[in-house]
């Protein structure tokens, strides 16, 4: 262990590391360093380098534009979805792992394979009729349509890991069903559920199509917002880059919590990686 | 525990229990259908619903803009799809170009930088944290970055190619380079699933294949061919299932990097969808649309699916 230790920690090791990395972290990296750049450095070529940076991209962002609204739209449609979804989901997934019906998760893996429109074109015109278009209520039901097999599949996976003795004994001690889910299971897989709610918040969060067409002028999200500004202001980098930044800053720091997970999840259970 | 006996528990109900009790006796006796039946209830309305939606209007013809009601048109639309749009036969070769481009890119890629990464190093979390960091980022913040950078005269893109000796290149603007240029975002996007997902499998590998390999004297690139490969192949191939499956569904970055521009040169299936059926509101022949996507995301599938369990 302590040989294979020296080998593989040789300076080309880290000279190595770094030359993949840097192609990764390059765009999000220009992202942050053109969102404080004035528009004369955005737009100078060859691209500036070095540079005295400026928040006044970021002042623009929030006095130019109700950014504090589309943000709260967010938050409320991603925290709503991610709720739901854990409700519906966690006793689903619980019994689905516990009594081995596989065939219910099968049907909701196919759910994963069909085209988002195809769930969009009929929601938009049934919220049409509905007269629900541009509200909190109609994003997070599409919402829920990403977050709860999400949930599902993800859970399963978790709930499988517990040892099915602790619950059995815990049906001897008098345990109802719904009380060894509720005191047993549940506790043991918290980091679970706090991983899988985090990747529910990060999809509903950076949703695009599904926001696109349901919200309106007054729940309009983050992402929708974004793409509003590239129509009219498609030369001010550093505004927009500024917009951008701001988007993708909570879900990379969310993302840092479960970078374990994070293979699990993005397959939907089907790899623990 | 047979059947019988679980439903004579149930309907012997006693006069003047509590409803409560009754509840609780319930989930008991069937738990099962208590804890699935309100995720099961959601799921079934809020997906079945729009796939018998989808293939009731995929026989049809109606504009949602219009009142009269759909008329039946049983299989005029994938008729019509098949022999007179130049548009959707333009879309399905461009979505299998793209898809085909971007999943081989990003499969090479991330399994090389797999097996580089397939040693013990110090700060491995911190390595993965960042990158992690293109799958989890906005797509429409990605998108945007993307397209300043590619931008023909100011973009970073083409002054790095320039210190090559190479372009300047019109990137998304260029209709021959288009694809590849939304194909590189792409792998930059999901190469980073791919590596962990390969490194996940490189960690169960056996080692006796390799110390008998070792004694028989076998080169390093014989034990990655005849070893390493066809002892990833299982995992590699679910990684690619999830790709191709995504590729061919690619909407957020065309859509918005070139809204399947320039001309229709970018504009796979699933955006002209999107265009048919939300855009020009053609819900009859947008859902029939929607059918034939479905079906090639289906039929890749089953090919993977076979893939993993048989001969390649």
């Amino acid at each position: 262990m302590h040989a294979r230790r020296k080998t593989g920690e040789s300076p080309w090791t880290y000279l190595l590391l770094a030359a993949i990395l840097i192609p990764f972290l390059f765009p999000l990296l220009w992202m942050f360093l053109s969102s404080l750049k004035t528009q004369v450095e955005n737009t100078a070529y060859p691209p500036v380098w070095i540079f005295r940076p400026t928040l006044n991209n970021y002042r623009q962002v929030f006095t130019k534009n109700p950014f504090f609204t589309f943000t709260w739209n967010s938050l409320v449609v991603a925290a709503g979805s991610t709720g739901l979804a854990l409700l519906l989901g966690l006793p689903g997934s619980y019994a689905i792992a516990r009594f081995k019906r596989t065939g219910i998760a099968l049907a909701i893996l196919t759910a994963r394979m069909a085209p988002g429109i195809g769930y969009l074109i009929p929601w938009f015109i049934l919220f049409t009729k509905l007269k629900l278009i541009d509200t909190y209520t109609a994003l997070i039901l599409t919402h829920l349509i990403v977050a709860l097999p999400l949930v599902l599949w993800v859970m399963i996976g978790f709930f499988e890991d517990v040892p099915a003795e602790l619950i059995e004994a815990a049906r001897i001690d008098g345990c109802s069903n719904f009380a060894a889910f509720l005191r047993v299971a549940l506790p043991l897989v918290k980091p679970g559920i706090v991983a899988t709610a985090i990747l529910s918040f990060i999809f509903s969060w950076n949703n695009f199509m599904f926001s696109l067409i349901i919200a309106g002028f007054k729940t309009r999200t983050l992402p929708i917002a974004v793409y509003n500004f590239l129509s009219y202001e498609e030369i001010n980098w550093g505004g927009l880059t500024a917009a951008a930044t701001i988007i993708t800053l909570p879900v990379l720091t969310l993302s840092l919590f479960i970078q374990k997970h994070i293979v699990r999840g993005l397959t939907f259970g089907a790899l623990k990686g | 525990m047979p059947n019988g006996i679980r439903a004579q528990k149930i309907s012997a109900w006693t006069p003047g229990e509590r409803p409560a009790a009754a509840l609780s006796r319930f989930v008991e006796h069937h738990p099962v259908l208590v804890f699935t039946l309100p995720a099961s209830l959601v799921v079934f309305v809020l997906m079945v619903f729009p796939v018998f939606y989808t293939l009731y209007m995929s026989l049809h013809s109606w504009f949602a803009s219009s009142l009269t009601a759909p008329e039946f048109v049983g299989l005029q639309n994938f008729k019509r799809a098949f022999t007179q749009d130049e548009r959707f036969r333009n879309a399905i070769w461009l979505t299998l170009y793209f898809t085909l481009l971007a999943t081989a890119l990003q499969l090479v890629l991330g399994v090389a930088l797999a097996l580089l990464l397939n040693r013990p190093f110090r700060g491995k979390g911190f390595f993965r944290s960042i990158f992690l960091m293109p799958m989890v980022a906005t797509p429409v913040a990605i998108a945007l970055v993307w397209m300043m950078m590619y931008n023909p005269t100011l973009g970073v893109m083409n002054y790095l190619v320039g210190l090559v000796g190479l372009g300047p290149y019109k990137w998304v603007s260029d209709v021959r380079f288009v694809i590849p240029a939304l194909a590189v975002v792409d792998t930059w996007e999901w190469t980073p699933l791919i590596t962990l997902i390969t490194l996940a499998g490189l960690a169960t590998l056996p080692l006796e294949p390799y110390e008998s390999a070792l004694i028989d004297g076998a080169t390093p690139a014989q034990m990655f061919w005849r070893i390493t490969l066809p002892l990833l192949r299982p995992t590699i191939v679910v990684a690619l299932l999830f790709r191709s499956i995504d590729c061919l569904k690619t909407f957020d970055i065309i859509y918005v990097m070139t809204a399947g521009g320039p001309g229709f040169a970018s504009e796979t299936l699933n955006v002209y969808t999107f265009q048919v059926g939300l855009f020009y509101f053609h819900i009859g022949y947008a859902s029939s649309l929607l059918v034939i996507l479905f079906a090639l995301v289906l039929g890749v599938s089953l090919i993977l699916i076979k893939v993993r369990r048989g001969a390649w």
